[in-house]
């Protein structure tokens, strides 16, 4: 069979074979348009590849976990990490390593290349995969090429692909991908031409910059903009941006550059030119029968089309939202170093003020008038930051993600999570409170009297260092009785914190949490040296973005939290007030307030758990996501309920719905994690990750299926949480 | 979550679809595995199939009633890994005879009319498994129970 066509090669019958893009580009070959020297890679080898390697099964065992419906945006990311994975650790098998090498040796041996999808379900007029699967430029070299090809392949995978194809409603089990290889063409200009504008017929849209077309096609470049009308020809308006970058080849890929002053001043194209781009796009257009949205740069003089296809108006615009969004997850390196910028200078500091300015008053000295104002301004500051939260935080945790696949790929290892060992052991919130938990234990554990003293509820005569190193917790953390005690019906009070500490100190201190800084320090050098000098600078970067982004999962939710407490503490005054005085004239202004602000009622999770009558249906095995190695066995501990975690024993293993950090200083005590919740990077994961504890996330009703006082098996290396022993 | 009558729907699917069953019975703690053409009533209490009473599984299962019943999906393919289903039934297994007999026989040939002059020769035996629960494995590594009402 021949495994690889030419663009002159392909026949009309091939177009299952070489995807949209494939074969839009042989027929321009045909038809005498100027296209780069192309072949396609068919998705025979696509086929042959994940058949004669078992990735198809592997894929398919990977994506039928659980219900795709089931998985959350970043289970799904998880997935799709491990699928590309699994893409880059695979090597040709010899054969088809053969073949290619030939077929594109012969082509492309000292020549830089383009590496392009083209699925066969990809630029129909039906569905657009426009941006969801990736294409690479500027790559040489026959081996680098081949890896390329097994990324685009791996690109059918991602996050953004399944969640589109889910959406439209394609098959996943008959996705397959041709790639595309394409001579580079060094343009100094480049743009995309609608022969249609979707918004007026009756005219067509020609966008430009200089160098390459990345930067226009991701939107990081601003482009020249001429709306031309189709029957006269003519230039209706053109819209010049202000100048400021272009895309040009990188040592492997594009880089963004300044563009040069005597650039900046003239458009790309001169009105000839725009002619010449929007007669050839006409010619397309015709020659495909459907208006066309045509790539095309220029080589000098000479006009050069990448690709054309259809232009897909009919979808609707709720799955252009959608897809929008997906996309909109993935940030570049750029941008998130701004965000990072903006968050370390900025919103950090700022929140940390607020929460200070905050409990510098205290609400017990205010009237009730003045406190329900507060408790108003309270709220509404706690409502910012949230808002805060989903705009800038969350998307940058992106910086975790971005950098995972920069690692993997540089170094394929043969767990996609390796990279997670190096951004551990940096100074989150929670560990250091944790940190703080386990030396006060340690302080009790070694005095006897004092443990006997606070299991007694006495803590009256403490000695000074202990009392102090006590306040200094309370004062940054508050005193836990808010998580145990549960939101705004929290009783604030030290007994929870004495609790905790007794429990902790009844036990060993936990082994977790000790210094892998040798491991760490030879994963940061096979980092380092995968790069070439001349880009271990961004390398490094990248790293400290991830260890910054790593690090404010987890904070950020610490810092939001001492923004709530004080709210809490507001409330937990007015509620108090209301007791004392049910009469009282000014207590309806309080009640007003208290009803206004009525949030985080529940607790952590409260489905009740199945009744056990007759017949019964039992979980045996249940498969998540292994999210922290090892195996570990105990009893479970289900967190319903904010005041079971103040029920918390030594050995246990926590079963909760969403770790958040307030609630994690349990968590040296524990044996395992398992969170109802998926995703490799989400608080649960991380912090086990931090001990050393077995973890599973992504389980279904984890916290129906399993109860308090069910003895279970956690087995973090395959993700599956086994219930009660090995009888019947 | 899956729910009883879910949990039942799947079995009763997965039992309609199926027409070969592994037994298993020991002899001596010596564990033997045998393939039995199967049929399950409605309300999935009871699992039924027809042996000749001369073989080994005949003799295992008449000194130790204790058996097990494995059905699945697997069609030989990779794909089975995450498309197939495995029921296994746990139970105690026990010879039919007399009056109600007949009716079962009815069923069990209404599935499997070929095995006709089988099941009606006299060295056969209708053997009845009264099942005390279900394992259901899917998605590979998925295991869901269901303990009957006895």
């Amino acid at each position: 069979m021949n495994w690889i066509l030419s663009a002159e090669q392909i026949q009309s019958g091939d177009r299952s074979r070489v995807g949209g893009k494939g074969y839009a580009l042989a027929q321009l070959a045909r038809r005498g348009f100027n296209i780069p020297r192309t072949v396609c890679v068919t998705s025979d080898v696509y086929q042959e590849f994940v058949i004669s390697t078992g990735l198809r099964e592997r894929i398919l065992l990977e994506l039928h976990r659980k219900d795709f419906k089931e998985m959350r945006w970043e289970e799904i990311w998880d997935c799709a990490t491990r699928i590309r994975n699994m893409f880059l650790s695979k090597p040709f098998p010899n054969d088809l390593s053969r073949e290619i090498h030939i077929a594109i040796g012969d082509r492309f041996r000292d020549k830089s290349v383009a590496v392009r999808s083209s699925a066969p379900e990809e630029d129909d007029a039906r569905s657009s995969f426009a941006g969801l699967h990736e294409s690479y430029i500027n790559v040489s070299g026959v081996e680098s090429i081949l890896k390329h090809i097994r990324l685009v392949w791996a690109s059918l995978w991602s996050d953004a692909a399944l969640l589109y194809r889910q959406e439209i409603g394609l098959d996943v089990e008959k996705s397959t991908m041709a790639v595309v290889v394409q001579e580079t063409v060094a343009g100094d200009r480049s743009g995309v031409v609608f022969t249609k504008n979707p918004n007026d017929e009756s005219q067509g849209i020609i966008e430009s910059v200089y160098g390459l077309n990345q930067g226009l096609v991701d939107g990081t470049v601003e482009p020249d903009r001429w709306i031309i009308d189709r029957a006269s020809n003519k230039i209706v308006t053109h819209t010049p941006p202000e100048r400021k970058y272009w895309m040009i080849p990188g040592p492997d890929g594009v880089r963004m550059a300044e563009l040069p002053g005597h650039k900046s001043s003239h458009p790309p194209l001169n009105s000839v030119e725009v002619d010449a781009v929007f007669q050839t796009a006409l010619k397309a257009e015709d020659s495909f029968k459907m208006p066309q949205d045509v790539e095309w740069t220029y080589d000098g003089d000479s006009l050069v089309l990448l690709q054309s296809r259809p232009i897909t108006t009919l979808r609707s615009d709720k799955k252009e939202d959608d897809r929008g969004w997906y996309l909109s997850l993935h940030r570049s390196f750029d941008n998130l170093k701004n965000l990072r910028q903006k968050i370390e200078d900025e919103l950090i500091p700022e929140m940390i003020a607020v929460a200070e300015n905050l409990s510098a008053i205290d609400p017990a000295g205010l009237s009730d008038q003045d406190l329900a104002a507060e408790i108003k301004e309270r709220w509404e500051t706690n409502h910012k930051w949230v808002n805060i939260y989903w705009a800038d935080f969350i998307p940058y945790a992106h910086g975790v993600r971005l950098f995972g696949q920069v690692y993997n790929d540089a170094l394929q290892p043969d767990d996609p999570y390796e990279f997670i060992d190096l951004l551990t052991n940096t100074d989150m919130a929670s560990i250091a409170r944790n940190n703080m938990l386990m030396e006060l234990a340690g302080i009790i554990r070694s005095d006897q009297h004092l443990a006997e003293k606070l299991s007694q509820g006495d803590d009256s005569d403490l000695d000074n260092k202990f009392r102090s190193m006590i306040d200094e917790f309370i004062d940054k953390f508050g005193d836990l009785s808010c998580s145990v005690t549960g939101g705004k019906n929290c009783v604030l009070g030290t007994g929870p914190l004495y609790s905790l500490l007794l429990e902790m100190a009844r036990h060993p201190a936990p082994a977790g949490g000790d210094q892998k800084s040798d491991r760490i320090n030879s994963l940061k050098q096979k980092y380092l040296n995968s790069f070439d000098d001349d880009q271990k600078d961004r390398a490094v970067e990248m790293l400290e973005l991830a260890r910054s982004s790593y690090q404010l999962r987890d904070d950020d939710n610490i810092y939001l939290g001492r923004i709530e407490a004080q709210l809490l503490a507001a409330v937990q005054e007015a509620k108090l007030r209301l007791e004392d005085m049910p009469g009282r004239q000014a207590s309806n202004m309080l009640k007003e307030v208290l009803k206004e602000v009525d949030f985080r009622t529940g607790a952590p999770h409260s489905d009740q758990a199945p009744n056990d009558v007759g017949e019964r249906l039992k979980a045996r095995q249940l498969v998540g996501q292994p999210a922290g190695p090892g195996i570990a066995q105990g009893r479970a501990r289900v967190i319903r309920k904010h005041s079971d975690l103040g029920d918390f024993k030594h050995g246990e293993v926590l079963v909760c719905d969403a770790v958040d950090p307030n609630i994690t200083f349990v968590v040296p005590l524990a044996a395992a994690v398992v969170e109802r919740r998926g995703g490799m990077l989400i608080h649960g994961a991380i912090i086990a990750r931090e001990y050393g504890l077995p973890c599973i996330t992504g389980i279904p009703d984890a916290t129906t299926l399993i109860k308090t006082g069910d003895a279970i098996t956690v087995d973090g290396y395959l993700g599956i949480v086994t219930l009660g022993d090995s009888g019947l | 979550m899956v729910s009883k009558d879910q949990f039942r729907q799947r079995l009763k699917e997965l039992f309609n679809t199926q027409k070969l069953a592994a037994l298993s019975t020991h002899h001596s703690g010596q564990p033997y595995a045998s393939l039995v053409a199967f049929h399950a009533s409605d309300d999935l209490k009871h699992i039924y199939f027809v042996t000749p009473t001369t073989t080994r599984k005949f003799a295992n299962l008449s000194a130790d009633n204790r058996v097990a019943v494995l059905v699945n999906s697997s069609t030989n393919q990779a794909a089975d890994f995450h498309r197939a289903i495995s029921v296994t039934a746990v139970g105690k297994a026990e010879v039919v005879d007399g009056s109600g007999s007949e009716t079962i026989m009815i069923q069990y040939l209404a599935k499997h009319p070929h095995l006709e002059e089988f099941v009606r020769s006299p060295s056969c035996a209708l053997v009845q498994v009264a099942v005390d629960s279900y394992y259901m494995v899917k998605n590979f590594q998925n295991v869901m129970e269901l303990h009957l009402e006895i």
